[in-house]
């Protein structure tokens, strides 16, 4: 029998989306089943553009501000929402031995920067030369800083004074699955108290749009939910920023915090993906996950991207299973990869807080109507390349 | 009957090792000529050294990737030194590695040739701008290239080639990360997840574009004459880091399923300790107190004091500020001591590997522990009296090795420290 005192107790969220700052503004968004999407800046493709922010309030010092690109600043937003909803913010003692992982790419490239050299080299009279050249004299020094993956963490440390291990996870969608199931196991096994787990997305860049048309996944044209992008699919990418904030049990109690949900349990999975295997996959990890913890009501919360052949092979899965209703957030924040899995988890918090789901997608095919009450929810990551994750979050009683 | 730590955890030992850095492939090579006191940096010929302020570094230039690219270069050398340690462990079946998978890798990105190709695929003649890219790219002709930069796509290519287990995770903590994914293999063996583990670090950086990002740091060593004189760690004349490739791996098992299966043990996995800076994005505490809080966390893990150290294997990049802090940091935790313990810096020979970095080293400390010598540090010609450490200069010796200290520090304020010892405590 586990030591209860060892259970995760996911005790603050902070996130930040095309739909808002915060709990209420995600589940008022969803409820009205809002599609925010910016058809203009980078047309013919869609993004799904961040809410203003008002970075005073979580990144008091400009400073700090403008050494920071927006991807670390969404999600150094977000960190310190999560951490002010779980009431360590500014408490030093707790954040000393805080440890955080965090999911997270990279950052943004000067595409002023990249268009000179790529327009000018060919005529240089030695374009290898003139590419040294340019780089060494119009690359902003800190831009290096604001690119590396692991300063998003870094800036937490310096804004927040998160300091008791720094850990940070590459490799898109997984990369945000296995932030959550290592923080979970070590938890688990007593080698962690108090975790900060999450990431961050701008999905507001051309860079990041070529690496994933180059793959024939982002969306083009007019906007379709992720359950109808056709044959091809497509992704719409989201400027999303998700923290949690996961707790021992034992933990939170001493200090006389409430759980909002139990985080029971995470797996992943990997494959060279040959046809079928994601669809085995999602039912290998129902199997461990579900079937294995007590009953009650569940719904899948599917963080299905619209890149195919994942989002198919999710759906013929969900097919199985005609009696748990299903919904699917990409609709409604677009897909950020790293962080979408953290940004899931906390939608599905937020379900189970509130004891109900948000609205059914009508022509999706897959979503049926349900509104509560609700016990449990699984929470899907089906990587658009590579990867497979589930989570099990329940109500805490 | 179980062999536990002094904290009741399996101990976690290795029972396989691989390395490649610019002095070479393979363990045998690599320690003939750190003990030799060779230096492994080089001018850089891959790409044309026009108006750099540093043109040298420790390239791995005998794994061959044309046209050149740095991910591609960082996953070969991968699966290079996987081969190596898992061949020494005599574990699991080709292509069937029985535990999980942690690299370190450097973030990968879409490099220049790749943009290059979209440019002159895009038919634009002119100005060129990400919109003639994403033209090209629209094309559908370019899946290789998202494939190729996805940052998972190094820890998967090498799952699917080594048969790891589960997902595998690519850690990055800047100069810390292969010390990070020891780390993190040590915690799995630990939890009792996994019986066995397999930790990469990797990194083929040196790119026009890497170099010049570090280059404008000011943090890369300008001393470009000769080339094999320029990193001078703990010398009161250093001036910076010189970048550098190289992998190494290492195979973890829990002291139990290595004996059950009579394989040889090469050392002891027995602290890990990290705490994270919260000053400034490149600089460290004044106080020391991240530094000094990392390697005492280690030691404690390890069930150990400070007085059972015998040897460090220094961060020791030979820049002005982690020289100067490390020490602080040594002075601190060591006291009267730290005039005494030896600290060698394998950089002043390999360069510095970067996200590779502690895995390099954590295989050169094990081989220290394995042979009872100290490699050197070379260049060391001018003593910083601010930093008086035995710093083993310039030959290696020999030496009694019970425990030995790793430490590697990130931009960031990343700060891990790993302890090894010979034999299970």
């Amino acid at each position: 029998m586990a030591d209860p005192r060892r259970e995760a107790w996911i005790t603050g969220i902070g996130i930040v989306s095309c739909l808002g700052e915060g709990g209420d503004a995600h589940w008022q968004g969803l409820s009205e089943q809002r599609i925010t999407v910016d058809a203009e800046s980078f047309a013919p493709y869609l993004v799904h553009p961040l809410a203003p922010l008002d970075l005073d309030k979580q990144i008091p010092k400009k400073g700090d501000q403008r050494q920071m690109e927006a991807w670390q600043r969404i999600g150094t937003y977000a960190a310190g929402l999560a951490l002010a909803d779980a009431g360590v913010k500014g408490n030093a003692e707790l954040l000393a031995h805080m440890d955080m992982i965090v999911a997270a790419g990279g950052g943004e490239r000067d595409i002023a920067v990249d268009g000179t050299i790529l327009s000018n080299r060919g005529k240089a009279a030695n374009p290898a030369a003139y590419l040294n050249e340019r780089l060494m004299s119009d690359l902003r020094p800190t831009l290096f800083l604001a690119q590396l993956s692991n300063l998003l963490a870094g800036n937490i440390s310096i804004v927040h004074g998160v300091t008791g291990s720094s850990r940070t996870f590459m490799g898109e969608e997984a990369a945000g699955v296995d932030a959550v199931r290592v923080a979970l196991a070590r938890i688990a096994a007593g080698q962690s108290e108090l975790a900060l787990v999450g990431g961050s997305h701008n999905g507001e860049r051309e860079d990041l749009l070529l690496l994933y048309d180059a793959g024939g996944h982002a969306l083009r044209g007019a906007f379709r939910p992720v359950w109808e992008r056709a044959q091809a699919g497509g992704m719409v990418l989201g400027s999303l920023g998700a923290f949690l904030v996961i707790e021992a049990r034992g933990h939170a109690e001493a200090r006389n915090a409430k759980p909002l949900a139990r985080l029971s349990g995470v797996t992943s999975e990997r494959s060279p993906r040959p046809a079928g295997a994601v669809t085995a996959a999602l039912g290998r990890m129902w199997q461990s996950l579900v079937h294995s913890a007590a009953g009650g009501r569940i719904a899948v919360l599917s963080g299905a991207t619209g890149a195919e052949p994942a989002t198919g092979e999710e759906r013929a899965w969900l097919k199985t299973m005609p009696d748990v209703p299903v919904r699917a957030t990409g609709t409604y924040i677009g897909h950020g990869f790293e962080p979408q899995f953290a940004m899931n988890i906390a939608l599905a918090t937020l379900a189970l807080v509130r004891d109900k789901l948000f609205p059914a997608a009508a022509t999706s095919g897959v979503e049926q109507g349900y509104e509560g009450p609700l016990d449990r929810i699984a929470v899907t990551a089906v990587g658009h390349w590579r990867g497979e994750g589930m989570a099990l979050i329940e109500r805490a009683t | 009957m179980t062999a536990r730590d002094k904290h009741g955890r399996p101990i976690v030992v290795v029972t396989g090792m691989g390395v490649i850095t610019s002095l070479g492939a393979g363990k045998a090579d690599n320690w003939a000529k750190l003990t030799a006191g060779e230096s492994g940096i080089r001018r850089i010929t891959r790409f044309a050294n026009d108006g750099l302020k540093t043109t040298i570094a420790g390239t791995v230039d005998f794994v061959p990737v044309e046209p050149f690219c740095s991910t591609e270069l960082g996953e070969r050398m991968a699966a290079m030194v996987a081969d190596e340690a898992i061949a020494e462990a005599g574990i699991g079946r080709k292509g069937d590695f029985p535990g999980p998978l942690f690299l370190a890798v450097a973030p990968i990105e879409i490099e220049w040739p790749h943009r290059e190709t979209l440019a002159a695929a895009s038919g634009a003649n002119d100005a060129v701008g990400y919109d003639d890219l994403l033209r090209a790219s629209a094309s559908g002709r370019f899946h290789a290239i998202h494939e190729r930069c996805l940052f998972g796509s190094v820890a998967e290519h090498l799952a699917d080639r080594l048969g790891t287990k589960g997902s595998p995770i690519s850690v990055s903590t800047a100069c810390a990360s292969g010390s990070t994914a020891i780390q993190l293999g040590v915690e799995a063996i630990r939890r009792g997840e996994a019986d066995a583990a397999l930790c990469i670090g990797t990194d083929g950086s040196v790119n026009p574009e890497a170099l010049i990002r570090f280059s404008l740091l000011s943090a890369l060593s300008t001393a470009n004459d000769p080339p094999g004189g320029a990193a001078k760690p703990f010398a009161k004349n250093r001036d910076g880091f010189v970048m550098a490739e190289g992998a190494a791996a290492l195979v973890l098992e829990s002291y139990d399923s290595a004996k059950a299966r009579g394989a040889n043990i090469l050392g002891v996995l027995a602290g890990c300790g990290e705490m994270a800076d919260s000053f400034h994005r490149t600089r460290s505490s004044p106080d020391g107190k991240p530094i000094i809080g990392c390697i005492r966390n280690a030691i404690a893990d390890a069930g150990l004091t400070p007085d059972d150290i015998d040897y460090i294997n220094p961060h020791g990049t030979g820049t002005p500020e982690n020289d100067k802090m490390e020490y602080l940091g040594v002075a601190t935790v060591f006291g009267e001591r730290a005039k005494s313990i030896p600290v060698s810096s394998n950089k002043s020979m390999v360069g510095h590997t970067l996200s590779a970095a502690g895995t390099v080293e954590t295989v050169f400390t094990l081989l220290t522990l394995e042979h009872q010598r100290l490699p050197p540090t070379i260049n060391y010609k001018v003593p910083d009296p601010a930093i008086p450490l035995d710093v083993v200069p310039n030959v290696a010796r020999d030496a009694k090795v019970r425990h030995a200290l790793s430490n590697s520090f990130g931009f960031g304020g990343q700060n891990v420290s790993l302890v090894m010892s010979r034999e299970p405590a």
